[in-house]
């Protein structure tokens, strides 16, 4: 579904990721783990299409296509979705109004007719009780006042009305307590599907004690460190990342020092 | 990132869409303004001598005023003597008496601008009073409204079929000593509408009138007066598109509302006039009062608008309450873009008991506009327990654009509450790229977040009024609100 290969990215001119390769296919759940700084997030943003991070090398294949030639909303009616490490507030527009519209923009790209208000209504309402959340929150302006817990459950709330391909998670868990946490995870995990793709950006182990993904991958110096299965994310949990960057140098310092 | 990054610029550059120019033969006064052609105007309108003799004493005293510049707007100076003060479509000056009856050319343009009259008349039951330059060309349900006493006409009509209220009401609430736009429009206005509500009557559909400008270099000076009696109540609409053209105009209107005992007069305006290009040539010029007195006790006057058009808006509806327990409100939205420069606001002068204000203020400043509120909130010392809430709250795109608040607060009694709330905010790139990474394009999620800004401000509009305010915030922003 996804192919990433030999991907650079700079922002301000910095070079963040320095030859990223990975590949996803439908059914995985992806962890993409690492210490900070080390081009976690500019990967979620660069998959999502944000402005300022400029690919300098390298491609990325999404569903057999050119996925940079594509606008951040072509990417999401593509069936991309990036839930936000910090999800952004839109004063005065209710939180389900922009569900709304972000629904019918999909349904009318894909050919299919606008949903109504009742139905649509009916469509939220199930999701809302599999987010544990209150419906009054549909009503208030997009993430204005919401707490830290109620922002990424709302997030996962519009991946669930989304229902998107390929579902990129960044820190999700971050600023979660223990209660959040687990319902944030059992809404991952009830979309979990064999034509459903999710890349889980995380510092931390203890997501995936929840989510438990197929493969889990060490970013360092902008590129994969290290990849393996659900284990690595434990031992990375006993050893720290220094271990992981301090191979992840040598390896540079020798392919920078020639041949040998 | 992307091979289409999202320009704001892109978005909010938009041509205006109204920008045609429709040929017509017009009769018009020569250029410049004398004691002359003030009596020339007056002639041509069979005036009764009070008329004259009042637009004679403003242009006397304008002569003797000097132009206004303590707003946060810059202009070239205009040259009052280049200007004609007069002009009407050729073989009109009596008005149609019915749509068959109006020129075919005009009524294209209206259909151009997306006004049908035919349209509105059969189906949205609203009464049209459609100014086209200066004279009145299609006013419609008169006779319904007649038949409830409502007077619902063009002011040249109401001069020569109720001179009496006209002499009793015009410039009673803004003489012509006011201010130099005002003096200005006194002395040389040429039509305008004129509604009178007879005590106890709610009128039972909202009224409307479309002003537009369309003769080259014509000033436009339109007076509207509108006196709800005793227990009346009135919805009145007012609404705007202009030809685009490059020499700017200038526009002083005035508008006087009395509201007496009991009566309620909901005013509400939308405003596009043509708002000079990209480089910020040409463009209207909108020098506007707008007042209303709530002459007498337990009486209300609502001003609404939203104003999207204009190269230079300086305006400031405004409230004088007058009787006991009356209520003056203001909720506005003001859009600039490109060069377009705005000062309003508005003023809210408590003299009775008990009066109560709100005033809500929203601004949006795009490309390199400039928006400024201008407020005064003034309780004298007569205006025992008044109130008044402000909210003021400023929406910038990109980062060359300006806004500014200028609030004026004079309180001379003591038991007076006076709140005031501001804020000034901005469309983030991580607004935009939030909406877009939801599949929402950037047009349509820059129209989603600027509606949602307005909402408050649109909940007070006519439900066809508000649905046409969104429009033109779309027009002039890019795209269509979904």
């Amino acid at each position: 579904m996804l192919e990433i290969r030999n991907l650079h990215v700079t922002v301000d001119d910095k070079p963040i990721l320095r030859g990223l390769d990975l590949e996803v296919r439908a059914g995985e759940v992806h962890a993409i783990m690492g210490p900070n700084g080390s081009g976690k997030s500019t990967l979620a943003h660069v998959l999502a299409g944000r402005e300022g991070y400029v690919v300098t090398q390298g491609e990325i294949r999404y569903m057999g296509r050119d996925l940079l030639a594509l606008a951040p909303e072509e990417r999401a009616r593509e069936g991309i979705f990036l839930a936000f490490q910090y999800p952004v507030e839109i004063p005065g527009v209710a939180n389900i109004y922009l569900l709304k519209a972000a629904l019918n923009a999909m349904r009318r790209h894909r050919g299919e007719a606008e949903l109504d208000a009742v139905d649509f209504l009916a469509l939220v309402k199930g999701k809302l009780k599999l987010m544990d959340m209150d419906e009054s929150l549909l009503y208030r302006a997009v993430n204005e006042g919401f707490s830290g817990g109620e922002k990424k459950r709302n997030e996962i709330l519009q991946m669930a009305v989304l229902e998107p391909r390929l579902a990129i998670l960044d820190e999700t868990d971050s600023g979660l307590d223990i209660d959040a946490l687990k319902v944030v995870a059992n809404g991952v995990n009830a979309m979990r599907s064999p034509e459903r793709a999710m890349v889980l950006v995380t510092h931390y182990q203890r997501l995936l004690d929840y989510i438990r993904p197929d493969r889990v991958h060490v970013l360092a110096l902008g590129r994969i460190a290290l990849s393996g299965g659900p284990d690595l994310a434990q031992e990375l949990e006993r050893r720290g990342y220094g271990w992981v960057e301090a191979e992840a140098q040598k390896r540079h310092a020798a392919s920078v020092g020639g041949p040998g | 990132m992307g091979k289409r990054p999202v320009q704001l610029d892109e978005l909010i550059s938009q041509e205006y869409r109204h920008g045609f120019y429709t040929p017509m033969d017009v009769d018009a006064v020569p250029r410049g303004l004398s004691e002359d052609v003030i009596r020339v105007i007056s002639a041509k309108k069979q005036e009764p001598a009070f008329m004259l003799e009042w637009r004679l004493k403003a242009f006397r005293h304008w002569l003797t005023m000097t132009e206004p510049h303590w707003a946060t707007v810059r202009h070239p100076a205009i040259d009052y003597q280049d200007i004609v003060y007069y002009s009407a479509p050729r073989g009109k000056a009596d008005g149609p008496k019915s749509l068959a009856e109006v020129d075919p050319e005009l009524l294209r343009t209206y259909e151009k601008l997306g006004v049908p009259l035919q349209e509105r008349e059969l189906l949205a039951g609203v009464a049209v009073d459609a100014v086209f330059d200066s004279v009145s060309v299609a006013t419609t349900f008169k006779d319904k409204l007649a038949s409830l006493g409502i007077v619902f006409c063009s002011f040249s009509e109401a001069v020569q079929s109720h001179p009496e209220l006209v002499q009793q009401y015009l410039g009673s609430v803004v003489p012509y000593t006011d201010n130099f736009f005002a003096a200005l429009n006194s002395a040389v206005f040429s039509d305008g509408s004129f509604c009178y509500i007879p005590p106890g009557v709610r009128c039972p559909m909202e009224l409307s009138t479309y002003f537009r400008i369309n003769a080259r270099n014509t000033g436009q000076f339109e007076r509207t007066l509108i006196i709800a009696d005793r227990g009346a109540y009135v919805s009145y609409l007012e609404g705007c598109t202009a030809p685009m053209r490059d020499e700017n105009q200038l526009h002083a209107a005035v508008v006087e509302l009395i509201a007496l005992e009991g009566a309620q007069i909901k005013y509400s305006t939308v405003q596009n006039w043509y708002p000079g290009d990209k480089e910020g040539k040409g463009g209207i010029y909108n020098f506007v009062t707008k007042r209303g007195d709530c002459r007498e006790a337990n009486s209300k006057i609502s001003w609404t608008q939203v104003e999207t058009g204009s190269a230079i808006t300086w305006k400031y509806p405004s409230v004088i309450l007058r009787g006991d327990n009356s209520v003056g409100e203001f909720h506005s939205v003001a859009l600039t873009n490109h060069w377009q420069q705005a000062d309003t606001g508005t003023k809210m002068i408590h003299l009775g008991r008990n009066t109560r204000s709100t005033i809500l203020s929203k601004g949006i400043s795009a490309g390199h506009g400039s928006n400024a509120y201008r407020g005064l909130v003034k309780v004298a010392k007569s205006a025992v327990g008044a109130r008044n809430y402000t909210q003021c709250d400023s929406l910038l795109l990109g980062d060359r654009c300006a806004a500014h608040t200028f609030p004026y607060i004079e309180v001379k009694n003591p038991t007076a509450r006076v709140e005031h709330e501001a804020s000034t905010s901005r469309i983030g790139e991580d607004q935009l790229f939030y909406c877009q990474s939801r599949g929402i394009s950037a047009e349509d999620a820059v129209s989603l977040i600027v509606s949602g800004f307005c909402k408050e401000v649109f909940k007070q509009l006519p439900m066809e009024f508000a649905v046409e305010a969104q429009k033109l915030l779309g027009v002039s922003l890019e795209g269509s609100i979904g």
